[in-house]
């Protein structure tokens, strides 16, 4: 980790230790709704992205707090990213009132307008083709903004994918498709599912320019995001980005994954991205152990809060069902 | 009466004289769909020919790829444009479903009203020109049955163009389903400008024996079997519904409690129709005021067949609609 980057190529501690930030956010907040899942505090689906917060962390620091984000219900990590008020967040998670939808939505449909996160969806392989509408209104409008589409390497293989990726190649949209090659797609492998040795290589049959970067190394990740991105809003065109990491928890909560060999399962685990990225960071110069410790429990503190919000928050009133099916609230 | 001629126009050019309308006064709308730009005809029926060379990249031809035409219009819509997506016949909708039904519909609800989806999805369809099962379909109760969506059927070209316009510019999703058959007959042009309330049926002509509902094409036949009948002293109001969700009970229920009789008609499927929710919203409400069961007219439960005399025989006819008349009044 963090090794074999040229001088020139490493970025400012300020950068990494910001993507540390946001990678303890992820981690420690994964971390918790397992805990609140376990005592029963919560009850809600969860989908832990544990192994995958490098990708995200990257990604936000490439985009603006305005542009666009189309993720999918393993999508915390993503919204945390992108800077989602915890308070909201939790709310929503434990289905309150003061949720992000108000609790109509719950944790795989999470939307945010005001940091950017457009749509949250349970359906694999459906965000891509939202993503292309809103690139086609931003390219429409002029306004200079981004779509960061988050999805699997199992969404690779839905139909709208593909027809996604023609659409975004010929209107030259401003998208980011980022693959999130976590190696099971549901409870089957990669191999079983993906008949290409990698998921980038699928942009080669749309003109687009398509690339694989470990989504574990944090400075490689930056730098695809960033080249991304900079294509995006240079009228240049979409990517295809796929990055290669792995999920450690399961398909969702309650998953013992006992699908995955140990083998593979624990080669991985001896690379996991987090701690390795946090031991680095010191080892390599970039940041001092107390200052990661003060970053800690100053999320931790942000947790508790935005939990007792959440758990103190009043639920929505019945009446909710009748609004917003509609603009004008109806007589469900 | 007047002796000037009355202007007539096309379906195809109702969707036009809307759209054109439409992308005039609102630089957020946008069209797109399988060769709707003036390169590739200007769409299937020339509905929107004229717009991509007025209006440059607003209306854009696309792919067959159906759930990326849908899926851009979700996406747009949300990000604050007005796409109009055109589907070109409606069983292409089974295509799109996923957009349609788990996106377009839910979104509001499930963003608890922080994102909406102003989209409105051009299709088009119809027995009656021989294309049988999988270019013919009404399939409006489908998609009723998804909460969140409007659907919206005109039966002519003037309530077409003022429908039209009045999808485009709402705040919801709406399906409005064009019929294949009227894309070149004529009918009388409305005014510039002219727009219809959705959720607002017509009276289009009263009556005190029997009320019959219905929208789309077979509106057109109710009427002139009405006039006929009157011949018997049967006198028929015709209620016009335009808009399938949300449907206009107050006007339903109203006509019905007058006549005390009502018959439901629709171009779809009988079975698990339109009718049948109208059927039984008119028996939960108006049981003590009705004279006879609400009768039902819809299409035969099997697809839509090929052959001339098996797809006439298929769908409503005149003969039905006044023997199921006639049957309520019996």
């Amino acid at each position: 980790m963090l090794d074999n980057v040229s001088p020139d190529q490493m970025p400012d501690n300020e950068t990494l230790i910001e993507m540390y930030r946001k990678m303890t956010m992820i981690r420690l907040n994964g971390e918790r709704f397992a805990t609140l899942l376990r005592t029963g505090r919560i009850a809600a689906p969860y989908y832990s992205a544990r192994g995958q917060e490098v990708i995200p962390a990257a990604m936000a620091m490439a985009v603006n707090k305005d542009d666009y984000l189309v993720t999918i219900y393993r999508g915390m990590h993503d919204q945390l990213a992108k800077g989602i008020p915890l308070r909201e967040l939790w709310a929503e998670f434990a289905g309150r009132e003061t949720g992000s939808c108000k609790g109509k939505g719950g944790p795989m449909h999470i939307t945010h307008p005001e940091t950017g996160i457009m749509v949250t969806t349970g359906i694999v392989g459906s965000g891509m083709p939202i993503a292309n509408g809103l690139a086609l209104a931003s390219q429409e409008k002029g306004d200079g903004k981004v779509t960061w589409c988050s999805f699997g390497d199992g969404a690779s293989n839905i139909g709208a994918f593909h027809e996604a990726m023609n659409m975004a190649s010929l209107w030259k949209l401003p998208v980011i498709f980022v693959c999130q090659n976590n190696q099971y797609a549901e409870h089957t492998s990669y191999r079983v599912g993906t008949s290409v040795d990698s998921i980038a290589t699928r942009a080669i049959s749309y003109s687009m320019h398509g690339e694989c970067v470990d989504g574990n190394e944090p400075v490689a990740m930056l730098k695809a995001a960033e080249e991304a991105v900079a294509r995006a809003r240079a009228g240049e065109g979409p990517t295809l980005l796929e990055a290669v990491t792995f999920r450690f928890e399961g398909h969702v909560y309650g998953d013992p994954g006992k699908y995955i060999p140990e083998e593979e399962y624990n080669e991985w685990l001896a690379k996991e991205p987090y701690p390795a990225y946090k031991k680095a960071l010191v080892e390599k110069g970039h940041a001092i152990e107390e200052h990661l410790a003060a970053i800690d429990q100053e999320i931790t503190a942000e947790i508790d809060d935005a939990i007792d919000f959440a758990l103190n928050s009043p639920y929505a009133d019945i009446a909710e069902i009748g609004r917003d099916v509609y603009v004008e609230d109806i007589e469900p | 009466m007047s002796t000037e001629k009355k202007a007539l126009i096309t379906g195809a050019e109702a969707t036009r004289m809307a759209l054109d309308e439409a992308m005039a006064m609102d630089p957020t709308v946008l069209v797109f769909g399988e060769d709707v730009a003036d390169p590739e005809g200007g769409g299937n029926w020339t509905a929107t020919q004229g717009l991509s060379t007025k209006y440059g990249t607003r209306c854009r031809s696309t792919a067959i790829s159906e759930q990326a035409i849908a899926g851009a219009a979700v996406g747009a819509a949300i990000a604050g444009m007005r796409p109009v997506a055109e589907i070109m016949l409606m069983n292409f909708i089974t295509v799109a479903m996923d957009q349609v039904v788990n996106h377009a519909a839910k979104i509001r609800f499930m963003s608890g009203g922080k994102t909406g989806v102003p989209l409105t999805i051009r299709t088009s369809s119809g027995a009656g020109r021989g294309l049988a099962g999988q270019h013919s379909d009404m399939l409006e109760a489908w998609l009723a049955h998804v909460p969140g969506l409007k659907i919206v059927v005109p039966r002519n070209q003037a309530d077409w163009k003022g429908l039209l316009l009045s999808c485009v510019m709402d705040d919801d999703p709406c399906v409005f389903v064009e019929n294949t058959l009227q894309m070149k007959t004529k009918g009388e042009a409305p005014p510039k400008g002219y727009r219809l309330e959705l959720g607002k049926a017509a009276v289009l002509k009263p009556g005190s024996d029997v009320t019959i509902i219905g929208y789309g094409r077979p509106v057109n036949d109710m009427l002139e079997v009405a006039e006929k009948l009157e011949e018997d002293n049967i006198s028929v109001e015709v209620v016009d519904l335009r808009t399938i969700v949300p449907w206009d009970r107050e006007a339903v229920f109203e006509s019905v409690r007058k006549t005390g009789r009502a018959v439901v008609i629709h171009e779809a499927v009988k079975q698990f129709g339109v009718g049948a929710e109208l059927s039984a919203c008119i028996h939960e409400e108006l049981f003590s005021d009705l004279k006879a069961p609400v009768g039902r007219i819809g299409a035969k439960y099997a697809p839509v067949p090929f052959a001339k005399h098996l797809e006439a025989a298929y769908i409503w006819s005149q003969e039905d609609i006044e023997q199921a008349i006639r049957k309520t009044l019996a």
